[in-house]
């Protein structure tokens, strides 16, 4: 697997392209098809494309899992504690009108930092599951 | 001209074909092949029924993460489906056409596709078409609906991946770093 030039070559290309396809998906989820859930899902599969071509420990180097297993909570966290700021602001939980100066305004703000932590959990646990499968040892 | 069913029909049919392939087949390398075929397909069906979201999300995960993960796992077990021996067939077979008529049956009950006086146009998609550019102000539907007006599923959502991932680090466990475990590197690719 790690001899494969053309692969490699291919590779070296793409994951790049992906990575900023995935960030484009979630930025780019208010305008278009797409959001945080399928962005995380595309930011992951760039990664795990690395971790075929590299394999998987030059992945694990790179992305530790430890890290990865801080940012999975954060997601969720980012999530909820938008919704508890709203709850702060006054307003009922998950209330974006309430984040910013105008209802429109604020909307914008909350679907933006919620998508934010569902593309971050998505994206890092996809990764997890991936190296938990991939990382197993024959027989274990 | 309106090719849409032309593309629905050679779609099916070859969803069709492909479960049937996977039916028949022992190679469960083949198998995982087939079933990210069949996801792709189905997210051919989506973008045909302009649910470009869903199509988004069927070929990401479907196609592509679990088609991934089935192979991680294939690497970490037998390559070839088990026959499960001389078992008769008439008793599966007749559960199997049970259920699918009592499911055409169901589905003889279900709005036409598309029909504006079904039920579901009614309830509160009107609402969601007609004020979320007020009240929302973004073009994309599907993301006001999903992040804002139905917040709560989503945040449940994300946490039912984020538990499914501590889940299955609790059951499988994670590798630690390579430089203990050197010789292990090039199966595991």
């Amino acid at each position: 697997m790690l001899h494969h030039t053309v692969l490699r070559v291919v590779a070296k290309l793409l994951i790049p392209v992906i990575l900023l396809f995935a960030l484009y998906v979630q930025f780019h989820g208010d305008y278009s098809p797409g959001g945080g859930f399928q962005a995380g899902v595309i930011f992951a599969a760039g990664i795990i494309l690395h971790a075929l071509i590299s394999g998987l420990d030059a992945t694990m180097d790179a992305v530790p899992p430890g890290l990865l297993k801080i940012l999975s909570a954060s997601g969720v966290l980012i999530f909820a504690g938008v919704g508890v700021d709203t709850l702060l602001l006054g307003g009922q939980y998950l209330d974006y009108n309430l984040l910013l100066a105008t209802p429109t305004s604020g909307q914008h703000l909350g679907i933006f930092l919620v998508e934010l932590g569902v593309g971050i959990t998505v994206a890092s646990t996809m990764l997890l599951l991936y190296y938990a499968f991939a990382g197993r040892e024959r027989g274990q | 001209m309106n090719i849409d069913p032309a593309i629905d029909i050679v779609l099916l049919a070859l969803m069709a074909v492909i479960a049937l392939a996977v039916v028949r087949m022992r190679d469960l390398f083949g198998i995982a092949m087939l079933f990210s075929m069949f996801s792709l397909l189905s997210a051919g069906v989506f973008t045909i029924l302009d649910a470009a979201d869903v199509a988004f999300t069927e070929a990401a995960v479907g196609a592509g993460i679990s088609t991934i993960l089935m192979l991680a796992t294939l690497t970490r077990t037998a390559r070839t489906e088990r026959g499960n021996g001389s078992k008769s067939p008439v008793l599966p077979l007749l559960v199997v056409f049970v259920t699918g008529a009592l499911l055409v049956f169901g589905t003889s009950d279900l709005p036409r596709l598309g029909d504006p006086t079904a039920p579901i146009h009614h309830h509160v998609a009107p609402r969601y078409i007609l004020e979320s550019p007020k009240e929302i102000g973004i073009p994309n539907i599907v993301t006001s609906v999903l992040a804002s007006y139905r917040g709560y599923d989503t945040l449940g959502e994300t946490t039912v991946i984020f538990t499914a991932g501590v889940a299955v680090i609790a059951l499988l466990g994670l590798r630690r770093s390579r430089r203990r475990r050197r010789g292990t590197t090039e199966d595991a690719d």
